[in-house]
This record gives C-alpha cells, sequence and structure tokens, in this order.
C-alpha cells in the first residue's frame, strides 16, 4: 500500500497518543458511577442522557474510560517494546557477532520459548505475579524478544560479511566499534519495522490479557476489562463491550498500517507485490 | 526418515526447555510457599505445607523430581479438586482440539480461494478488498469479533447460539473469532508468495508451452507457493491457542483455556503448569507434522 494509508495511521496514532498523555485533563471524572443513569445508550443510538458512547452497568462514562483505557495500553505497548526490543536486539547482536556457543544457547532458547504460545506464557506468568503495569510490561518483554533477536541475528550474520566490515576490522576497529558504527546502523531498517508491528501485537496482548483478568489490576480501566464486563450485558447494553473493543482494533489497525508504510519505505526487499 | 529423527529429537530437546521454565514458573513469585499456602497459615503450618509439598529441599533437586514426575505426565494434584492436575487439562483437550481444527479449517476455506483471487487479479478490484480485509483480520481482537458475532448472529438475528456447547451450530462462532487471524495472514502470504513465484521462468516456461492458465496456476504456482503456507500454517498453531484461551472465556466453552484461566484466579498452579505443556506439545507436535509434510512436498529436503 502507498504512503497516504500510512500517513493516516500515524495521525491516528498521534491522536491516541495525546489522549493519554492527557487523560486526566480530557477525562477527569471517567470513574463517577451515576447509578440512575446506568446502561444508558449512546446519544446518537436513542440515550436518555448524554453519553457519546453509552454509559456501563455502573453509571460510569464509557467514553471517558475508553481515554484513560488509551493510557495503559499505549504505555503498555510502547514501553514493552522498547524493553522487549532492548532484550532481544542484545541478545540478536551477540548470537550473530559473537557465534558460536553463544548463538547455540541464544537460539535454542528463542526455540523453546517459540513453542510456547506468547499469550500462554503470558498468561501462566501474569497470573502468578501481582498484577501491575510494570510487571505485565516485563512479562510481555520476556516472552516476545525472540522476534527481535532473530531478525537482528539474521541482519547481523548477512551485514557481518560485508566487505566495508571486513575492511573495519582489518583497520583495527574492535568488536564494539564494529557493532555500533557499521552493524547497528545497517539493521536500523528492520528493527524499526518490527518494532512498529510489535507495538501492535503487544496492544493487543495486553488487551487480550486484561479482558482475561490478569495483569493489570481489574480495577485500572483498560480496553480489554471493559470489554469482559460488558459481556454480562452484551444482549441489551451492546455498547459496553463493543467499543473499548473497536478502540483496540483502531490502534492496532493504525499501527500495522504505519509498519507497513515503514516496511515498503525502509526495507523494500520484504515490499509485499 | 533422518531428517525426521533429527526433528523429532529437536523437539524433545525443545520440550526439556518447556519444562524447565514450567518448572521456574513456581519460582517466579519469590517464595512459592507465600504464594501456594493459605493467608491465614501459621509459621508451623507453612513449614508443615512446604515439607509436604517438598518444598524444602534445594532447587535442583526438585527440579530432577519434577522433572521425573513430568516425564510420565505427572505435575501434581490440582489444589482445589485434589485430582491430578494433567488429568484435568487432558479431560477438557478435546474440545480445545476440536475448536482448533474448526478455526483452521475456517481459516484455510477463507485463506485460500482469497489468496489466490487476489494474486490471479493481482491489482484489481478483488486484489484490493482482499487486502483490504487480511489487514483488517490481522488488526481485529479475537474477543471484540466474539462480541460482534454475539451481537450479530446471537442477539439480533438468533442464529447461533452464544455460548455452551454440544452442537456444530456452538462451534461457529468460536471457530470464526479463532480464525480469523490466521486467515488474515495465510491469505497475504499466499497471494505475495504467488506472485513470487508467478515471476519466476519456470511459469513462463508453462505458459510457453500453451498450457491454460487455471493448469499453470494450480499444478505449477500453487505447489511451489505451499511450502511457505505450510511453514506459516505451523507457525499460527500457537496463534490459534492463545486465540482459543480467549474466546473459550467469551463463548463459555468447556476447553483447557477457559479451564486455565479458572485455575488462575485460583493459583492452581499445578493446572497451569499443565496447560502450559500441554499447549507447548501441541505447537511441537504441529511444527513435527509440518515437517513430515516438507519432505512429501519438496524431495530437497528428503534427500538432504
Amino acid at each position: 500500500m502507498g504512503a497516504i494509508p500510512g500517513y493516516v495511521g500515524l495521525l491516528v496514532l498521534l491522536v491516541l497518543i495525546a489522549a493519554a498523555v492527557f487523560a486526566d485533563q480530557l477525562a477527569p471524572n471517567a470513574g463517577t458511577q451515576l447509578l440512575l443513569e446506568r446502561l444508558d445508550a449512546p446519544t446518537w443510538a436513542g440515550g436518555a442522557h448524554s453519553y457519546l458512547l453509552g454509559s456501563d452497568n455502573l453509571g460510569r462514562d464509557i467514553f471517558l474510560r475508553m481515554i484513560q483505557g488509551a493510557r495503559v495500553s499505549l504505555t503498555v505497548g510502547f514501553v514493552g517494546v522498547i524493553v522487549s526490543g532492548g532484550i532481544g536486539i542484545t541478545l540478536g547482536l551477540i548470537a550473530g557477532y559473537l557465534g558460536h556457543g553463544w548463538d547455540r544457547v541464544i537460539m535454542r532458547v528463542a526455540d523453546v520459548q517459540q513453542a510456547i504460545p506468547v499469550l500462554v506464557l503470558a498468561v501462566a506468568v501474569a497470573a502468578i505475579l501481582r498484577p501491575s503495569i510494570v510487571n505485565l510490561i516485563g512479562v510481555l518483554a520476556l516472552t516476545t524478544w525472540f522476534t527481535f533477536a532473530r531478525v537482528v541475528r539474521a541482519d547481523v550474520l548477512s551485514i557481518r560479511e560485508m566487505l566495508y566490515v571486513e575492511s573495519a576490522r582489518v583497520v583495527g576497529a574492535n568488536a564494539r566499534r564494529i557493532i555500533v558504527r557499521h552493524i547497528l546502523p545497517n539493521a536500523a531498517a528492520s528493527i524499526i519495522v518490527i518494532a512498529t508491528l510489535q507495538v501492535g501485537n503487544l496492544i493487543l496482548f495486553e488487551a487480550s490479557l486484561s479482558f482475561l483478568g490478569v495483569g493489570v489490576p481489574v480495577t485500572t480501566p483498560t480496553w480489554g476489562r471493559m470489554v469482559f464486563d460488558g459481556l454480562d450485558y452484551v444482549s441489551t447494553a451492546w455498547w459496553i463491550a463493543l467499543f473499548p473493543g473497536i478502540a483496540v482494533m483502531i490502534t492496532v489497525f493504525a499501527t500495522n498500517l504505519v509498519g507497513d508504510w515503514l516496511r515498503d519505505a525502509l526495507d523494500p526487499r520484504q515490499r509485499e507485490p | 526418515m533422518r531428517y525426521i529423527l533429527q526433528r523429532l529429537a529437536q523437539g524433545l530437546l525443545v520440550l526439556l526447555g518447556v519444562t524447565t521454565i514450567v518448572f521456574a514458573l513456581t519460582f517466579v513469585a519469590g517464595d512459592p510457599v507465600a504464594t501456594l499456602a493459605p493467608l491465614e497459615a501459621t509459621p508451623e503450618e507453612r513449614a508443615a505445607f512446604a515439607h509436604n509439598m517438598g518444598l524444602d529441599r534445594p532447587i535442583p533437586v526438585q527440579y530432577v523430581d519434577f522433572l521425573a514426575h513430568a516425564a510420565r505426565g505427572d505435575f501434581g494434584m490440582s489444589y482445589s479438586s485434589h485430582e491430578p492436575a494433567m488429568g484435568e487439562v487432558l479431560d477438557r483437550l478435546p474440545a480445545t482440539i476440536l475448536l482448533t481444527a474448526a478455526a483452521v479449517l475456517f481459516a484455510l476455506v477463507v485463506s485460500v480461494p482469497l489468496g489466490l483471487l487476489a494474486a490471479i487479479n493481482h491489482d484489481g478490484w478483488i486484489d484490493v478488498v482482499a487486502r483490504f480485509f487480511a489487514f483488517l483480520g490481522q488488526s481485529i481482537p479475537v474477543f471484540l469479533l466474539g462480541v460482534v458475532l454475539i451481537i450479530v448472529f446471537g442477539v439480533e438475528l438468533h442464529w447461533l447460539p452464544s455460548s455452551g456447547t454440544g452442537s456444530w451450530k456452538n462451534l461457529v462462532m468460536p471457530a470464526v473469532a479463532v480464525g480469523s487471524f490466521s486467515a488474515a495472514v495465510l491469505a497475504r502470504l499466499l497471494r505475495s508468495s504467488l506472485l513470487e513465484v508467478m515471476s519466476q521462468e519456470y511459469i513462463r516456461t508453462a505458459y510457453a508451452k500453451g498450457l491454460r492458465g487455471r493448469v499453470v496456476v494450480v499444478r505449477h504456482a500453487l505447489r511451489n507457493a505451499a511450502l511457505p503456507f505450510i511453514t506459516m500454517l505451523g507457525l499460527q498453531v500457537g496463534f490459534l491457542l492463545s486465540g482459543a484461551v480467549v474466546a473459550e472465556t467469551i463463548f463459555a466453552y468447556p476447553g483447557v483455556g477457559r479451564l486455565a484461566v479458572e485455575a488462575i484466579s485460583r493459583k492452581d498452579v499445578p493446572v497451569i503448569q499443565s496447560f502450559v505443556v500441554v499447549a507447548a506439545v501441541i505447537v511441537i507436535v504441529a511444527n513435527l507434522f509440518v515437517d513430515v509434510v516438507y519432505t512429501r512436498i519438496d524431495p530437497r529436503i528428503r534427500l538432504r
């Protein structure tokens, strides 16, 4: 796809980031319960009160809670990718550049982790740990680092054999200099692309974990948990479960658009025909 | 045959690693006694609990013991039902396998025609529409699709039951919710690998021989695009199982995923451990199966 969908995705993401950053200013009353106005439909769907996206079973404004929920999703998505990428890139560099025993050990560990579905492992670990955003980010980083490690390792293996790396080595550059000055800049394109796509994946994982009630404390407004809370009312008050779910989809869709656009622009070898 | 044996050995090694991670799960939260013993337990009761569970032994001893039991499929008793934990998981497994198989079927039925049509009509309107839906399918969380299906087909149209099990009708919505992501991924992959294959020399040769378009696509292009497709299908098994956990919760479907979620709220560690191991075994077996299929399709691998 061309650049235009990429711009659209970027714009949507910027709006969501702004909502997350200014959530307390935009939605200071997200926790307010008006039991008399509970289960009220959205204004445009015949609601008696003025809720843009309706109210939930406790009479809370769904739109305001969704703004608060953006904070959790985006924090986990972006910070999670930084931590997961930090671990994965470092291990990928070690495996690819140092090779031999390092490569074996790191790649075998990656094989083992790849055999356990990410969500299954994350659910198990998160269930045993105390629920908190920090723990959740840690769990997701520890269960997703290998995506980065594999890509970086593959890149390093091919870049390492390039003539310019060889020349640098001949003139006496040490391993650190070669990695920082020659290998990382050339692996940057694929790292950026993977990182963008992983933001979307982590947001999906976070939402699924919150939906299942593990990860973030269940009282924190998260999109996933809002969908779960709405399940009991889905036959009468469909808006409770539907809109937070759509928020997840829009966010992931936007990051995927940006990721695809970046891949076409930065890493044309991977471009889809 | 040697290739398959090699893969089998690798799979067993991975399984050993998985068991190690599962063993380590007991210790993630710090002192397992603190996590597992009842909150109101006195120090003496805690000590007795630790002794009964064997938690007062050195960790390497516990590890070897754990592996020895795990090799026999013994992961201890469920804390809540006091039945063997693995037995509980295996009891629920057929339901989940049925759901996952239905999801795979759905993914194949959607992705193969979609990928094929998109590739044949490259850059035509079918291609654009197919790519949009594939993109959308990769962004929809299982729970959203589940909710939308329930609202439309359960609540509004009354076509399908929103929860439970017993009839094929119960399987439709969960399978669609779980399989859509894979359908999207597979359709995209099939399309792009078909397009790549069709730009190869031997396809041009096939056309030059005067073969009709359909014959070329089915006999030559599809066959060669099958390898990456099957690899990706194998990789999807993990995602499908993850999706099943979510879908079983939405549709109150009595599979292992729902059991695991219930076990999690009770901190029933042996059941959670058994669940992780079973999920890993399924992924490993699926990938072994992919390797076997490989050797059937591509003689180069068989001869290596």
